[in-house]
């Protein structure tokens, strides 16, 4: 059976790759660092399911050194020209579209057809994890695809991934960091400090107020935690179930439903979600970190109020 | 009170724009001790929840063939395919892709888009493609706002549609909760009562989106008349 496991091997091995085409590249004035960074976040991949809690621990603080003293470079960009993809491009047509296509297809082929795929009674691939190894398992027939058919040098991708993953740079790491940081946050209670404020300092005996409340505290709770999930048992367990559905009679379908989609609106807004947020205005090689939250912040703003109303209107409708 | 210091931390560390790394580490391990931890299962605590996140950097898988693909030339390509349509604008091709992404993911096919496989090689090259094809090459803030715009689109049609599918993890979320706490409710009223907010998000964001072409064309245009 195939285990997120085996992918954390494949990504481990990609990231080594990184770490040693960079170990290798003279023109990166900081490529100590960018080696040893992507080198530690290899073995993080290749041996971290079997080394003890406190050494990964260790390995995280020397990448997070690696990535703050001095900072993580970038070498000099050894890409086509301009004209050389031009010219690739009117070579290759749309054909081009083909392996970059090949992603999404063959992933949404993926989680439908391995979950009832087995040979023997046993599954092929770890049903929970469906949707990440059929990620995995579709950037491998995509590169395979694009191998077959552009034959560049065999060292080529491995050369690319490192060109894309340092202009990425540490916005890479930053959305499993943050997820650990989640996660230290529910073992101190950081969850329960926060609606027991919210109980104490906010008027909630009317209705309208505790639905606003409710909903603003699951845009605010998520821009804190980046991550409406880790926000919606807090708020919920503390305001809405209590208030709304025993208190005032809400439905607590709607109440829930609306109330986690309040909670995507602050998503939206905050630099803490780093992975829909940070990571693209990377990847997108913008300036202002920021950019893509700008843009959002109205949007998620006029949908938060359309999403109190909504919710002060259906939820109390019976 | 005192565990709320990782919070603190954050919102300082993001203000004077400290390596974001370090300052989330240093979050960490300050809840952690704040919450009664000691130095060393702080930083045991710290690296087994790294480790157990891992999941998240699966997507970096994209990037070798990505690459492979931008080297020969696959965003000149989609770029050049929009430049070929006379109707396209920035506005409609974000707006097609907003519609596909939010139907889609509200049909559970929510890897169907994304950053690094989707929005970074073919959906900006296309929208700047298409503001290029009218008002001819574009000033770097222009540019950038259009990239920023082609990301945001995937985030809020992604949002605002995955919900509507009732095998998503924020449904068994919401169910596995409240199950928790005595009150038993159906995936699918959960997803029917995710289609208010989505009609409300595809209204307000299309309609921005709209307006993003008229401030463009304004945009461009003073800068015409300026050179």
């Amino acid at each position: 059976m195939i285990t997120l496991e085996h992918i954390y091997w494949l990504t481990g091995a990609m990231m080594a790759g990184v770490a040693i085409v960079n170990a290798r590249d003279a023109s990166n004035a900081r490529r100590a660092n960018n080696t040893a960074f992507w080198g530690i976040y290899a073995v993080t991949f290749l041996a971290g399911s079997y080394l003890p809690d406190l050494v990964n621990g260790l390995l995280v603080i020397a990448m997070v050194i690696a990535a703050s003293v001095r900072g993580l470079g970038q070498g000099k960009a050894e890409g086509a020209s301009r004209a050389e993809r031009e010219a690739s491009a009117s070579r290759w047509g749309n054909k081009l579209f083909i392996p970059a296509l090949t992603i999404p297809v063959v992933t949404v082929l993926g989680t439908v057809v391995f979950k009832k795929f087995s040979i023997n009674g046993s599954p092929v691939v770890d049903v929970k994890q469906v949707t990440v190894i059929s990620l995995a398992i579709a950037t491998l027939i995509a590169l395979t695809v694009g191998m077959l058919m552009l034959r560049p040098p065999l060292m080529a991708p491995i050369r690319e991934a490192r060109r894309l993953l340092d202009a990425v740079g540490w916005a890479a790491v930053l959305p499993q960091m943050l997820a650990a940081l989640g996660a230290l946050f529910a073992l101190a209670g950081v969850g329960n400090v926060v609606s027991g404020i919210a109980q104490r300092w906010i008027p909630l005996d009317h209705p309208f107020a505790v639905v606003m409340t409710y909903a603003i505290g699951m845009a605010v709770f998520t821009m804190i935690m980046g991550n409406a999930f880790a926000a919606f048992p807090v708020m919920t367990a503390g305001i809405g179930l209590p208030l709304i559905v025993q208190k005032f009679g809400g439905d607590p379908t709607i109440m829930a439903a609306i109330g986690m989609l309040s909670g995507f609106c602050g998503t939206l807004m905050t630099p803490m979600a780093a992975n829909f947020n940070i990571v693209p205005t990377a990847l997108l090689e913008l300036p202002d970190e920021n950019a893509v939250i700008k843009v959002q912040i109205p949007t998620a703003l006029i949908l938060l109020g359309a999403n109190i109303l909504l919710m002060n209107f259906l939820v109390f409708r019976h | 009170m005192f565990s709320l210091i990782g919070i603190v931390i954050v919102v300082v560390g993001f203000v004077l724009r400290i390596n974001p790394l370090l300052v989330v580490t240093v979050a960490g391990l300050a809840t952690g001790i704040a919450g009664g931890l000691g130095p060393l299962e702080v930083v045991a605590a710290f690296g087994k929840a790294f480790i157990t996140s891992r999941y998240v950097a699966i997507v970096w898988l994209v990037l070798p063939v990505i690459g492979l693909l931008e080297h020969a030339g696959l965003k000149e390509r989609a770029r050049a395919v929009v430049s070929r349509l006379r109707s396209a604008t920035t506005s409609r091709v974000l707006l097609a892709y907003f519609a596909i992404r939010q139907i889609t993911a509200a049909l559970g096919l929510t890897s169907l888009g994304g950053h690094a496989q989707m929005v970074r090689p073919l959906i900006a090259p296309m929208a700047e493609g298409a503001a290029e094809n009218r008002y001819g090459e574009l000033p770097p803030a222009v540019r950038n706002r259009i990239r920023a715009n082609a990301a945001a689109v995937d985030n809020i049609a992604l949002f605002f549609g995955e919900d509507i599918f009732i095998a998503i993890g924020s449904i068994l979320l919401i169910r596995g909760f409240l199950d928790q706490n005595g009150i038993h409710v159906e995936p699918a009223n959960l997803a029917i009562w995710a289609i208010p907010t989505a009609v409300c998000a595809l209204i307000i964001h299309c309609t921005r989106l709209l307006l993003l072409e008229g401030k463009l064309r304004r945009d461009l245009a003073r800068k015409s008349t300026d050179a």
